[in-house]
């Protein structure tokens, strides 16, 4: 009998895309444990990772990472493909596509903050819609988006305060790690805070 | 902390809590009634506009209660009821109010074209 090896030939976006997924996967479960008031109300720190894959490696792997966290997070909280994953499906993809707009705003006057605070309504906007047209088409939910309404503009704001101090200090840490870097364009992409070396 | 919030990231904010406080006045206020529901014993014994100043007595077990329309607002201005509570409950206007005189079984409600949900039963 033959041992058949399966090689899949990776590259290092793609470990680098699997590590911080791994983050986002961690935060989401973490927060999955967190009594909360009502259904669908929640930090979303899961976000903040999103975030910072958006400003560092660009919107197609802030995709994947967000992508990979909802399906591989369902996963292993029990609740793939039921209306929770459904949910947090359209909320992620809801808050992408608004991310990928927004992320073209004048930079000098918008930051992350904006950013998360837009992702936050769009993701609850996203999801009260799916729930509108699929699973209660009732105008009854009307009566809950001002509080999804607040709970996206606390967390949002929180978000990405949080984002925006992390970004700042992985900018501030590049000339102690690596001084001998001159080039502007390698300066610009700084490793995240999070990530750690390789 | 504060240096890290740029311009536009304020004003981002305000829009947000624009958006939030608009949907509060939006969605969460009341609907302004047209009717007011007179019952006695549990039926209705009248069904008075809210655009015509006027009384109506309506008769309980322990006499009568007076409801007074005035102003599109109703209130139940006389019962005879010991505590009082319907009385000292003062003027309804918002579609869903309602105002109980237990002992006397009679109960004003304000109807409008769309109800109020209510805490207790939603």
């Amino acid at each position: 009998m033959t041992r058949s090896v399966i090689n899949i030939q990776t590259t290092p976006e793609d470990h680098r895309i699997a590590q911080l997924s791994a983050f986002a996967i961690g935060l989401s479960v973490m927060e999955a444990v967190i009594p909360s008031p009502l259904p669908g109300i929640k930090p979303g720190l899961a976000n903040i990772v999103t975030l910072l894959v958006l400003e560092r490696f660009g919107l197609r792997a802030a995709v994947w990472v967000s992508l990979l966290r909802v399906v591989a997070g369902s996963l292993i909280l029990g609740t793939f493909l039921s209306p929770s994953f459904v949910l947090s499906f359209s909320g992620a993809a809801a808050s992408l596509a608004a991310l990928a707009l927004a992320r073209h705003l004048p930079r000098r006057w918008f930051g992350a903050i904006s950013l998360s605070i837009i992702a936050a309504f769009v993701h609850i906007a996203g999801q009260m819609a799916v729930v509108y047209l699929w699973l209660i088409p009732h105008a009854g939910i009307l009566y809950l988006a001002p509080i999804f309404a607040a709970a996206a503009l606390l967390f949002g704001t929180v978000n990405g305060l949080i984002t925006a101090n992390l970004l700042a200090e992985g900018e501030e840490s590049i000339p102690a790690r690596t001084p001998q870097i001159q080039n502007k364009c390698l300066s610009r992409l700084p490793p995240l805070p999070l990530a750690g070396e390789d | 902390m504060l240096r890290l919030i740029k311009t536009g990231d304020w004003l981002v904010l305000l829009a947000g809590m624009i958006i939030t406080a608009w949907l509060f006045a939006a969605l969460w206020q009341g609907h302004a009634a047209n009717k007011a529901v007179v019952r006695s014993g549990g039926k209705v014994v009248a069904e008075l506009s809210l655009s015509e100043n006027r009384s109506y007595l309506a008769h309980g077990p322990l006499g009568t209660s007076r409801i007074e329309i005035r102003n599109r607002r109703a209130r139940v201005a006389e019962d005879p009821s010991p505590r009082q509570y319907c009385v000292k409950q003062g003027w309804l206007s918002q579609a869903g109010e309602a105002a109980l005189c237990l002992p006397n079984q009679v109960s004003l409600e304000l109807t409008g074209a769309k109800k109020l949900y209510d805490s207790l039963s939603y």
